[in-house]
């Protein structure tokens, strides 16, 4: 046929797994370099400021971890959703709603709360989330409307919704019109880990969401009914698995995960209501899930790489003047090139020209 | 009377022109559909369409050759996917999104430049005695000329797909790729053929959007506009001709969000701006409850993986 074809393996190869991530993140950045390089940056320098510098002080590997947080809590959720093939893509809205729910709360108890104060805002947010996730659970399970669009719409539906409130219920009484809201007291605000830092309770959280994940889908029969419905649907319809449940249960977790995610951002670093909640982590976080290979553990080393892009954009940004977009140019070829290497999992690459095929398994 | 009467010309021509780029797009989907191709996609490249076709446009000083460049960048985005999807046998769902934030980061980076520069607004058709109507003269015979070229791409798209063999072809691989295969039509070939396609199509509705309806650039200038067009197709069921009315309600929506204010009754204008989305989800709602339908008229095949071995 031609002089490059792909040759099916016997059984997916677990070497390249965990290959093809590191071999994507390696494409990527001899992909940056000559980027970098074709913009008429030092491409070393260029590289240096955007993945090393940050990691410099001990205020930048804080950083790391304030901005791997919601990615990571959003990326577990959207990840056992995948491996059901139900494809949420609105963890970016459920975030936001959680913030709304959640952030709402300390304004509305304004000078008047309590130590009660934080958990009632952290249960509100994951319930903002989970709502935003019950609603394309619901279209499609009812209705059969496809949760990628729906999910999707409902991101666009959220932010309108935010930037509403925060031209009227949410804004500071004292601010100016600025569509800001007044600066959350100290009950409502998550307790630094870290001195020095802004590593915030949230980051806990994550690794909370990392180890329950982990139990979900490797010790529990739930985990193994998710796993089934995505390998093999009709299987699982034999298996009398409830498929509409899994659905059900898939989108309220990530969007519950994602909620908190909202509320630890607004509760968290950013300590306020504002329009510009998040950079696209819910959609930096499907990325992150796939790069984890939909692993617990995997998305929480993907998490703080692509936290890594973010603030080395930031970084880059302030000491070589590079455009911010790039970090979003990063991400984008990153996943490109994971997706492509991944084709290593399943088939061989073989040179020249196809031999007979001899005694070869049945599949 | 004949205030509430000279506004509909106007409210008539703005959704036309609001239609357009989601005709682009859903076009263009369409026919990547129906070879059994999903490609979530759309979104990214409308948006590097857009920001390359204004590009060109601003540098070249022509907007012709600004959408045949908004064209052409779709094109290449779309052959990005293509390689993937086809020859790489990556899953079409998670590379579709990465095609769109891709084209988000790299719209915004080659746009850096572009904020906020004005340019020459497209020329539109003047037919003397026709414009001139009354009332629905200026929407009907008074548009720029890619409005009628997107209206013209309906029927032409359905001449291809019923009434060609080509199209006939098309359809078959995207019915069922492994007896296409075994009649020995290329699969994988023609399916990238229609990939480009498509990629064009959401590319010129990008450029449609930066050079004639708005016109300018700004980062996200398609505002989820990709993604109505992918939700388009399924109300469309498939059906060019259901494309253009699935685009002309969402034209209409559109202008009905900026005239609603206009006719005195107070509602914010940020949630106002959800109504575009919101409709999008009542759409698909009443479309996808009818599982029979979707099921008979949706391509057998559609985003599944083709490998010729396997």
């Amino acid at each position: 046929m031609t002089l490059l074809r792909l040759e099916p393996r016997g059984e997916a190869s677990r070497a390249m797994v965990y290959a093809t991530p590191l071999l994507a993140v390696a494409l990527t950045l001899v992909s940056g370099f000559l980027l970098f390089w074709a913009m008429g940056f030092d491409p070393v320098k260029a590289l240096h400021a955007f993945f090393i510098a940050p990691l410099m002080s001990l205020r930048g590997l804080g950083e790391l971890a304030v901005k791997a947080t919601p990615l990571v809590l959003c990326a577990i959720g959207l990840a056992i959703g995948f491996r059901a093939n139900v494809w949420n893509i609105g963890a970016e809205g459920q975030l936001t709603l959680g913030a709304i729910t959640g952030g709402g709360l300390a304004l509305a108890f304004y000078g008047e709360g309590g130590w009660w104060l934080l958990p009632l805002m952290i249960v509100a947010g994951m319930a903002g989330g989970a709502l935003w996730g019950a609603i394309p659970a619901f279209l499609r399970v009812r209705f059969n409307a496809s949760e990628i669009l729906t999910s999707l719409m409902l991101n666009y539906v959220a932010l309108h919704l935010l930037n509403y409130l925060m031209h009227g219920p949410y804004r500071d009484p004292d601010g100016f019109a600025f569509p800001e809201s007044r600066l959350f007291e100290a009950d409502s605000v998550l307790p630094l880990l870290v001195a020095g830092t802004r590593v915030h309770l949230g980051s806990l959280f994550a690794l909370l969401a990392v180890g329950l994940g982990w139990f979900l889908m490797a010790r529990t029969f739930i985990g193994f009914q998710i796993k089934v419905i995505g390998l093999t649907p009709t299987a699982a319809g034999y298996a009398g698995f409830n498929q509409k449940k899994i659905i059900w249960l898939t989108l309220l977790l990530s969007g519950a995960l994602a909620g908190l995610a909202g509320l630890g951002e607004v509760a968290g670093p950013i300590g306020q209501m504002n329009p510009t909640i998040s950079p696209g982590y819910g959609y930096t976080a499907i990325i992150v899930a796939f790069l984890g290979r939909l692993h617990p553990v995997g998305i929480l080393l993907a998490g703080f790489l692509m936290a890594l892009s973010f603030i080395g954009g930031e970084a880059a940004q302030i000491a070589l003047g590079l455009p911010k977009a790039i970090t979003g140019v990063f991400q984008g070829m990153l996943l490109f090139f994971l997706l492509a290497t991944d084709v290593l999992i399943r088939y061989r690459v073989r040179f020249g020209a196809k031999r007979a095929v001899v005694g070869r398994a049945v599949a | 009377m004949s205030a509430e009467l000279a506004l509909i010309g106007p409210i008539l021509a703005a959704m036309l022109a609001a239609a357009t780029p989601l005709l682009f797009a859903a076009l263009g989907e369409l026919v990547v559909e129906k070879s059994g191709v999903l490609n979530l996609g759309v979104e990214g490249m409308m948006l590097v369409g857009a920001v390359c076709g204004f590009a060109v446009a601003v540098q070249t000083g022509s907007s012709t050759l600004g959408f045949v460049a908004g064209a052409a960048a779709g094109a290449g985005m779309a052959a990005l996917f293509g390689v993937l999807t086809l020859f790489l046998l990556a899953n079409q769902v998670a590379t579709g999104l990465a095609l769109t934030l891709f084209g988000v980061g790299l719209s915004a980076l080659i746009g850096q430049g572009f904020v906020g520069i004005p340019i020459a607004d497209v020329p539109e058709l003047y037919i003397p005695g026709l414009t001139d109507l009354p009332v629905i003269g200026k929407a009907l015979f008074g548009q720029d000329a890619l409005v009628y070229l997107a209206l013209a791409a309906v029927p032409a798209v359905h001449w291809f797909l019923y009434a060609t063999r080509k199209g006939l072809i098309l359809r078959a691989v995207g019915e069922n790729h492994a007896a296409a295969h075994a009649l020995g039509y290329k699969v994988i070939r023609i399916r990238f053929l229609a990939v480009l396609f498509g990629g064009a199509m959401s590319g010129m509705g990008g450029a449609f959007l930066s050079l004639d309806y708005t016109p300018m650039w700004a980062e996200g200038i398609s505002s989820g506009r990709g993604w109505i067009a992918l939700a388009l197709v399924v109300f469309a069921t498939w059906k060019p001709g259901r494309v253009l009315l699935g685009a002309w309600l969402f034209g209409g929506v559109t202008i009905a969000q900026l005239h609603v204010q206009g006719l005195g009754i107070d509602i914010p204008s940020q949630l106002l701006s959800m109504l575009p989305y919101l409709a999008t989800v009542i759409v698909l709602v009443v479309i996808s409850r009818d599982v029979a339908r979707i099921r008979l008229n949706a391509p057998a095949s559609l985003g599944k993986v083709f490998h010729p071995d396997a």
